[in-house]
């Protein structure tokens, strides 16, 4: 990978889940600063300048959303979310606000890890150059000449299904709400008319995914939104 | 009191005419057989209809049929079922009389009463004086009712046929009742036969028929009620064909402004204005007001006559006019100021009786004032004899001023003569015109303190004393001078019109006074019940002010939750309250029947006239609060419709401020409940964090554990992911339980969606699929499935839990299918394996908190998974069921209502492809 290993800011008020997040991504050759306050976050952010942070929502000292929005005035880093709320407006508050990802406590290690390479390496994308072509599974996106084919063929989409799908292979691997994803698609008077989304992304389903009921890429996070899951 | 009656359409003042189609579907239906006089075949006709009903299976009761004796009609009674008559029991003594059964009536509700002479009177004490209103009782329980009535019972006609027959009879039926029925029946037979009928005995079979009916049944009275009932049969019938026509918009046309005003004063004949004038509204489908305009000559009328008053404007009322008592000074200029107030066109008095003559009569005066308004005098009626009453000098209150009038005569006398005694000795210095200005004082002085009267007298005496003590010859009423002549026409002349005019500012000081008083009273109610926070305390200031403003006893009845009412007991004192209950001699009944339907009761009105107290419901604008209960130390007290109209404005402002109260009570309940759910619900979300936080850790790092380098030795490593399993299991525990007791606590608040049902299934497989992994799973989704409107995770959590269940029970390597099709308006999702199956007869007890297929298991699990799925999908009001499964295992099956779908139409519209190869 990188000469210098990456860091990551762990934001999170209970010792043994720090401990143990710490010793996974310690093995994989993360460097882990700690913090168990949002106040020491913020500073620890600033200070060391990390490739990603991992933030606990439940801060003692504070509501983790609003420090998300602090951070995002002046970094770009990403965000992973942590929280033991099932509570899906809580994800979509910290989504909305700028996190890119989210788990939910219990989580497990290789879900963690998993979750962690994707952003990065969606962020290292990024900033290197534009993507204009995307796989996944037999499936090629060329954003450049809107082309989608799947097994070397062409798929037909109405201009509404490649809007969808350009503006969630543009975000892939992060999870976009259903709210980002219909004011990106249908315009912010239409936020409302979730079933559009839904019906649309079935559309998708039937012509990119093997087994349209089984979806491999394109993920339903429940009752927050969507992701489009590149393999590794 | 409202006075909606005479539901012409075109009344100028309500342009929404009553008998809505709406109610008429609600209320019973009547039907009146109408007739010229007894003895034409009223009764006959009714039954032949009721057993042509009756046959074709009609279910009807009669309630009171009278046969007189009369064999046939008898005999038309056989196979009707008669209603039981009750016993009437008055003060306790069984009274003469067995009267129709209204309570009876009520419990039985059959289709159709039959109720023979719609005017009889009820013996005293039940619960109406007439049968009519009886009747009206029935209707509004929604029980048709055929009746049968003679045009002589008719109100309007009462004095006319009165007029004509010679026989006043007393029982009578307001004409709105007859003009409100749905339908009537005209029944005739030509005089000749109905004297023939007469004279053999068929109409009254008892020797009765000698005497006073005897000098009825004579040809020309029969003809004359002949005519009449034809003609109000025939009016009746142009009402309805107007009626018609405005319902059907066929005639635009509204009159406006030909409202009646009658006016009645102090003389015998104001019952017969106030029935003409009921009769003249009738023909012309106008609405009509009566005023009484009470003058400072007035108000020393004496209580008889001020009741006859109060009695025509009550009978007014009923005959469904609007009344009014208005003080003024003078009568002509009220009058048309209340017309032009009212947007009255035409205005209606007696014929006014032998006048001074430099009196105009107000009739005139009126033509003066206002010359836009038609102006109609009435005849004096035939009958108008003297009344037989002597004036009793009046009662209560009224003899008190009438003694203390005595006395100020007595004063206004005596300070003439004093004067004159003490100016006599003054004659040598002062000149004869400055001791005439003296006695001017004087009378001045009097009017200002006794009024008008008593200064008519001191100005007469004056001059008398003036004439005798002064003016030369002296001690003579002799006059040497003709000029003084004038002096004394001059001093009377003065003197009177200054007692006039200083009684005049009394009566309007007093009047203003009084409404000031009024006002007072209101301005203190309100403000006392703007502070009161318990009904306790809207019943005690109350009952103060009702005391203090009405000298009259006044009990709160309010209700318990079911509606029946109590004696509320608070606020008077314990001792007192043996002698207070003593005192208002309350009849919890009437009280009743006045809170359920909302009308007064009692003393001076329709219900229960007998009763000494009046019962007043409390009419808030949600529901009825209760009753106030009074007992007036006059009787006539009740009927004076100021005093009504304040008692009125009293109990709105008491009922306002009982719901009030109440609503203070719910609101106050509503935020106990949200705290306390606010509570429950905190108390959850922390227990959760609690309970999730050191599993978190524990399922972390028991896996860090396992997946340690160097890798763990074999016996380690198979601990650490023995670890890691069962920190799973309590982790999949505690989200169950916290699930279920998050249900239960009524927190889960559905977050319904328009969703796919892919949607739902891809998730759960993609939940479940570590659970799954030994497993193979298919999915069997129908196409084009409607949208379905569901709370995601709820609905996923359902699907999960099915699947685990399927995962845990079935052998590794099992099939397990989940499918959806739509049925009829329903959408069926199943989850069905081909492991080992449900134990049978038992799929129904899975469902219930802690149970599981097998007793004694080694599969983990608590069996709240089925529980769950339950309540999820019942909230979602759905179903969940075992089934059978088609590839021979077990088998779980949802069903949910489709509902309708949002379309998708816009959306899709235009999504069309604009870059066709």
């Amino acid at each position: 990978m990188n000469e210098f290993p990456r860091s990551v800011l762990l934001i999170e008020d209970e010792p043994q889940i720090r401990r143990f997040v710490r010793t996974v991504l310690e093995d994989e050759g993360w460097l882990v600063f700690e913090a168990s306050t949002l106040q020491r976050g913020l500073i620890e952010s600033a200070g060391r300048a990390p490739d990603l942070v991992l933030l606990d929502l439940g801060l003692p000292d504070g509501d983790g959303v609003e420090f998300i929005v602090d951070l995002r005035k002046w970094s770009s880093v990403p965000i992973v979310v942590l929280s033991a709320r099932v509570r899906e407006e809580e994800k979509i508050r910290a989504l909305d606000a700028g996190a890119d990802d989210y788990l939910t406590k219990p989580f497990g290690v290789g879900e963690l890890l998993a979750r962690v390479r994707a952003t990065i390496r969606r962020y290292g994308q990024s900033a290197s150059t534009d993507v204009k072509i995307v796989k996944f599974g037999d499936v090629t996106v060329s954003l450049q000449d809107r082309r989608v084919t799947k097994a070397g063929e062409k798929v037909h989409l109405t201009p509404t299904e490649y809007k969808l799908l350009s503006v969630i292979v543009a975000n892939a691997g992060r999870v976009m709400t259903n709210q980002q994803l219909l004011r990106e698609v249908w315009g912010p008077r239409h936020v409302e008319r979730r079933h559009y989304l839904h019906v649309y992304m079935g559309h998708l389903r039937n012509k990119l995914e093997d087994v349209p009921t089984q979806p491999r890429y394109f993920i339903t996070q429940t009752a927050v939104g969507y992701r489009l899951l590149l393999p590794d | 009191m409202p006075t909606i009656v005479n539901d012409r359409p075109d009344i100028a003042t309500s342009p929404v005419y009553a008998p809505t189609p709406e109610r008429r579907t609600t209320r019973g239906k009547l039907r009146i057989y109408f007739g010229a006089s007894a003895g034409v075949g009223k009764t006959c006709a009714m039954l032949t209809a009721a057993r042509k009903l009756q046959a074709d299976g009609h279910e009807l009761i009669v309630g009171v049929v009278e046969t007189h004796g009369r064999g046939e009609t008898a005999a038309m009674l056989a196979g009707m079922e008669i209603l039981a008559p009750r016993e009437v029991l008055s003060r306790g003594k069984p009274d003469s009389g067995f009267e129709f059964d209204l309570d009876g009536a009520l419990a039985r509700r059959p289709a159709l009463f039959l109720m023979d002479e719609l005017a009889h009177s009820n013996a005293l004490g039940s619960r109406h004086p007439k049968r009519w209103q009886d009747v009206v009782e029935l209707l509004e329980a929604g029980i048709d009712v055929f009746t049968t009535l003679d045009v002589q019972h008719l109100d309007s006609l009462n004095d006319v046929v009165g007029g004509i027959t010679g026989i006043r009879v007393t029982e009578t039926v307001p004409d709105r009742i007859f003009d409100e029925a749905n339908e009537v029946v005209m029944v005739d037979i030509p005089v000749d036969e109905l004297l023939v009928r007469f004279h053999s005995g068929k109409i009254y079979h008892e020797p009765q028929a000698d005497g006073v009916s005897g000098s009825f049944f004579r040809k020309g009275n029969l003809i004359a009620l002949r005519e009449l009932a034809l003609r109000r049969t025939a009016e009746r019938i142009g009402d309805d064909v107007r009626a018609y026509r405005i319902e059907k918009s066929i005639d635009t046309i509204w009159k406006t402004g030909t409202g009646l005003l009658a006016c009645i004063g102090p003389r015998l004949d104001c019952d017969h204005v106030v029935r003409s004038t009921a009769r003249l509204a009738g023909q012309l489908g106008a609405g009509w007001h009566v005023i009484y305009v009470e003058t400072p000559a007035l108000q020393q009328l004496s209580a008889p006559r001020r009741e006859q008053i109060h009695r025509a404007l009550k009978m007014a009322e009923e005959l469904g006019a609007t009344t009014e008592v208005l003080a003024a000074n003078d009568v002509a200029h009220a009058c048309v100021n209340y017309a032009r107030d009212q947007n009255l066109s035409r205005i209606i008095l007696g014929r006014g009786h032998r006048s001074w003559p430099w009196r105009t009569p107000h009739i005139k005066r009126m033509a003066n004032f206002a010359p836009d308004i038609d102006l109609l005098e009435l005849g004096v009626p035939a009958n108008a004899r003297v009344p037989a009453h002597p004036d009793p000098g009046g009662d209560s209150g009224y003899g008190s001023t009438r003694k203390r009038s005595g006395r100020s005569y007595l004063w206004a006398a005596f300070a003439s003569v004093a004067t004159a005694l003490a100016a006599a000795p003054l004659l040598a210095f002062l000149d004869l015109a400055n001791i005439a200005m003296l006695f001017l004082l004087v009378v001045v002085f009097v009017a200002v303190r006794f009024g008008r009267g008593p200064s008519v007298l001191a100005t007469c005496v004056s001059v008398l004393c003036f004439d005798f003590f002064f003016v030369p010859p002296r001690f003579t009423f002799a006059i040497s001078d003709i000029q003084y002549l004038v002096t004394f026409t001059v001093m009377l002349a003065v003197g009177l019109i200054t007692g006039h005019l200083t009684a005049g500012l009394r009566f309007q000081a007093y009047v203003a006074s009084r409404r000031e008083e009024r006002a007072r009273a209101l301005y203190e109610f309100a403000r006392e019940l703007s502070g009161a926070l318990q009904s306790e305390q809207v019943y005690e200031s109350t009952q103060t002010v009702i005391q203090k403003a009405f000298r009259a006893k006044s009990l709160m009845l309010l209700p318990d939750k079911e509606g029946r009412l109590l004696v509320t007991e608070q606020g008077v004192p314990a001792n007192d309250r043996a002698r207070h209950e003593k005192r208002l001699d309350l009849d919890l009944g009437i009280a009743q029947w006045s809170f359920d339907n909302a009308k007064n009761a009692g003393l001076g009105t329709d219900t229960l006239p007998a009763s000494r107290i009046f019962y007043l419901p409390l009419q808030a604008p949600m529901c009825t609060r209760g009753v106030l209960a009074i007992e007036p130390e006059h009787h006539h007290w009740i009927l004076i419709p100021e005093q009504r109209q304040q008692l009125d404005t009293f109990a709105a402002l008491a009922a306002i401020a009982l719901e009030r109260v109440h609503y203070i009570d719910v609101a106050q309940n509503a935020l106990v409940d949200m705290e306390s759910e606010r509570l429950r619900n905190s108390l959850l979300a922390a227990l959760s964090h609690d309970l999730r936080t050191p599993l978190t850790s524990l399922i972390g790092v028991s896996e860090t554990l396992a997946m340690s380098r160097p890798s763990l030795s074999g016996q380690q490593l198979e601990l650490a992911q023995i670890l890691h399993q069962e920190s799973l299991r309590m982790e999949a525990l505690v989200s169950n339980l916290l699930d279920m007791a998050r249900i239960q606590s009524g927190e889960v608040k559905f977050n319904l969606q328009w969703q796919t049902v892919e949607e739902m299934v891809g998730s759960a497989l993609r939940v479940s699929q570590g659970a799954l992994k030994q497993h193979r799973t298919s999915t069997d989704v129908a196409p084009n499935l409607p949208l379905l409107h569901y709370d995601a995770v709820l609905l996923e959590r359902v699907l999960c839990n099915l699947l685990e269940n399927a995962a845990k029970y079935c052998p590794p390597g099992s099939e397990i299918v989940v499918a959806a099709e739509q049925r009829g308006e329903q959408m069926r999702v199943t989850v069905y394996d081909n492991g080992p199956g449900l134990p049978a007869g038992r799929e129904e007890i899975l469902f219930d908190k802690f149970t599981r297929g097998e007793r004694e298991s080694a599969k983990p699990g608590v069996g709240l998974g089925l529980a769950i799925c339950r309540a999820i999908i019942e909230g979602h009001a759905g179903s969940i069921s075992a089934c059978a499964s088609p590839i021979g295992g077990a088998g779980f099956v949802f069903v949910l209502p489709i509902g309708c779908p949002p379309n998708m139409l816009d959306a899709e519209l235009l999504d069309f492809d604009l870059h066709y190869e």
